[in-house]
């Protein structure tokens, strides 16, 4: 979590450009294992990649606190690992076990950890949208200087719970920064096909809420636009809203042969790799020597190794437990 | 003892509520300016103001929403539906969140949010807004689905539930309001996993929970003129179901009818009427008999309304039907 206390940009940006280009390695890596995982049956149920979208988690992440709240959705690993959930703890709720960040109830769409204010993994586009409000109502009620900051995809726009949170976020001045993962495709469907005005800013403007589109694979951009609009929620301004306009290289879920999409628009986009593109930024001054980047993938290749191992060495949750966490348990009873 | 109205009674919970506790707030539509649909918050606002009587747009996903995310950010919301049918708006939030975010979340994240909401017909206000369907969450695991059904239910039952850790939804049957009935010195705090009995009597249990609490004791005391001695229970709660009292006043009257406003087809009375039967099958002198409503959307004319909805008489001839048995 250190890193992520917000090292202020200016100072240091070679380390600071360091550290998101980790982040971003440390979410691709970890999501790559788990394909592998996947096809050896290790872990089950959905699971939906983040591959290519790197920069919105990373950028964004790095302009929060940790006093900040995060609600997510089902494609959330990249989020949890860049709010500083253990990327172990994220493994083992994959494998569905007892050290798992849900006790193995969640798996992966449903992460929580409450250390880092990490309110899940809701597998209801748009479900998280409400209870973000509600996270910035008590934040305000109670006088506390934070923000909530709430993803979700672009097929959330079409979502009634989008148009009503909007609405009474902006209504009520909530500190919410609202971050759309605009990637194109709500499931197999492409925006053109699903929204009637595909300029989601535009939609969130027309609520009265401050709204910016931000190239959404370039991790700058991402944290600049994130930084600005943060500070701009902290003040008291009411809630800020930011398209993030990126891709996702893999199909919506394990199980999506991924008919509906065209290879070239696929091979077009990998071009803007987030990750390729800092490497290539950082490279152009002079500031990734090889060295850097080897050890930098040999450290992550060894942090996610050992998340794998303490996945798999972990204890399952006992059967006799499988009603716990339902309702509160009572002391004494 | 005090005595008030079923209204005043949820009022004055509310009130000692967020005298004694700064984090608990009441939000809805028309909470604030108009004083609740039902007169429920009247004068809430001017004590209190708008930041903790919170009037919402008719956004019911979002309000719910908003209460489910305040409880977790640390306060105690109260969050008014004006009925049971708009609730279905925010049924989403009230499942796919309130109800299982504890679980999902492997015990880190508890939702202390009471949802109060209007249940039942009987005001001519037709199918959109007269049904009941507190059976269906009743169904929902992670959720507890209270009823009041007296005056001093009103106001101990919601003080209860607003201690309670976990997501409580309050049905509070539209035709209650106007009844007047004595509470308790003090705060009258119920005790949420109990049901009671409401009149003793040996030939028979009558299960009823809520509005049909009045339904039962007036078929009853026309029963009693019958020469049928009748017992009836008031569930108060419907998750967790209190099976004992029910169980223990099968086992000493040998037969049973329940009561229930809902349709008979998957209704709240059959899973009662199922636990009747795995528990206290050889208790039994006559098959359970259930009282329910007619299997049609709640139509508008009185006549027709009447017929549809569970009466005194209704109840008064289940009971001499099981009773005539054997």
């Amino acid at each position: 979590m250190s890193k992520k206390s917000t090292v202020p940009p200016a100072a240091g940006a070679s380390a600071h450009r360091l550290d998101l280009l980790r982040e971003m390695v440390r979410i691709r890596r970890f999501e790559e294992r788990c394909v592998e995982l996947y096809s050896a049956a290790r872990i089950r149920g959905f699971l939906h990649l983040y591959i290519g979208e790197e920069a919105v988690a990373a950028g964004v992440m790095s302009a929060l606190t940790p006093a900040d709240a995060v609600v997510s959705t089902y494609r959330e690993h990249g989020h949890a690992l860049a709010r500083g959930i253990p990327p172990g703890a994220v493994m083992a709720e994959m494998f569905g076990k007892a050290a798992g960040c849900s006790r193995g109830r969640g798996g992966s769409m449903h992460l929580f950890d409450a250390t880092t204010r990490f309110y899940g993994g809701n597998a209801i586009v748009g479900g998280g949208l409400p209870v973000a409000v509600g996270l910035a109502l008590a934040d305000a009620m109670l006088g506390r200087p934070v923000v909530t900051a709430c993803f979700f995809g672009d097929g959330a726009v079409a979502e009634g719970e989008f148009h009503e949170t909007l609405n009474l976020a902006a209504l009520w001045r909530l500190p919410v920064l609202f971050c759309c993962e605009n990637n194109l495709y709500a499931m197999g469907t492409a925006i053109e096909r699903a929204q009637a005005v595909t300029d989601l800013a535009k939609r969130a403007a027309s609520y009265g809420v401050a709204a910016d589109t931000v190239d959404g694979m370039d991790v700058l951009a991402v944290e600049d636009a994130a930084r600005a609009a943060v500070a701009a929620v902290r003040s008291g301004t009411g809630p800020r809203f930011l398209e993030l306009l990126t891709y996702r290289f893999r199909a919506h879920s394990m199980y999506d042969p991924d008919r509906y999409r065209d290879k070239a628009e696929i091979a077009r986009w990998r071009q803007r790799d987030p990750i390729t593109l800092l490497t290539g930024r950082m490279r152009d001054d002079g500031e990734l020597p090889d060295d850097t980047l080897q050890e930098l993938e040999a450290a992550v290749a060894a942090e996610i190794d050992a998340a794998v191992a303490f996945a798999d060495e972990a204890a399952e949750e006992p059967v006799g437990d499988l009603t716990r966490f339902v309702l509160a348990e009572r002391s004494g009873s | 003892m005090t005595t008030m109205t079923y209204r005043e009674a949820m009022r004055e919970a509310i009130r000692q509520a967020m005298r004694a506790d700064d984090r608990v707030f009441l939000m809805g539509e028309d909470v604030g300016r108009y004083g609740g649909s039902f007169g429920v918050s009247l004068g809430l606002l001017e004590e209190f103001g708008p930041e903790r009587i919170r009037d919402t747009p008719l956004s019911e996903s979002a309000f719910v929403g908003a209460g489910i995310g305040a409880a977790l950010g640390g306060l105690r919301p109260i969050v008014e539906i004006m009925t049971v049918n708009f609730s279905l708006l925010a049924l989403d939030q009230i499942l796919n969140n309130a109800a299982t975010l504890r679980h999902m979340s492997g015990g880190q994240f508890g939702v202390p949010l009471v949802i109060r909401m209007t249940t039942g017909g009987g005001r001519q206000l037709a199918a959109q807004h007269s049904h009941s369907l507190e059976g269906w969450y009743a169904h929902i695991p992670g959720l507890r689905v209270i009823a009041p059904a007296t005056v001093a239910d009103a106001r101990g039952m919601l003080a209860a539930a607003l201690d309670d850790p976990d997501p409580v939804l309050i049905f509070e049957h539209g035709g209650l309001y106007n009844v007047s009935g004595e509470v308790p010195d003090g705060d009258g705090r119920a005790d949420l996993d109990r049901a009671v009995v409401r009149r003793p009597g040996r030939d028979v249990t009558v299960v009823a929970y809520g509005g049909t609490v009045g339904t039962a004791l007036t078929a009853a005391q026309d029963l009693a003129h019958d020469g049928v001695d009748a017992e009836v229970i008031d569930l108060r709660t419907l998750r967790p179901l209190d099976d004992a009292t029910v169980i223990g006043s099968v086992a000493r009257t040998h037969r049973a009818v329940v009561v229930d406003e809902g349709w008979r087809s998957g209704s709240f009375a059959a899973e009662v009427s199922a636990r009747i039967m795995e528990q206290a099958f050889y208790e039994l002198d006559a098959p359970v008999g259930r009282v329910c409503t007619a299997e049609v959307p709640i139509p508008y004319a009185r006549h027709l309304e009447e017929a549809a909805l569970p009466q005194p008489s209704d109840v008064r001839t289940a009971v001499h039907e099981v009773v005539g048995h054997g």
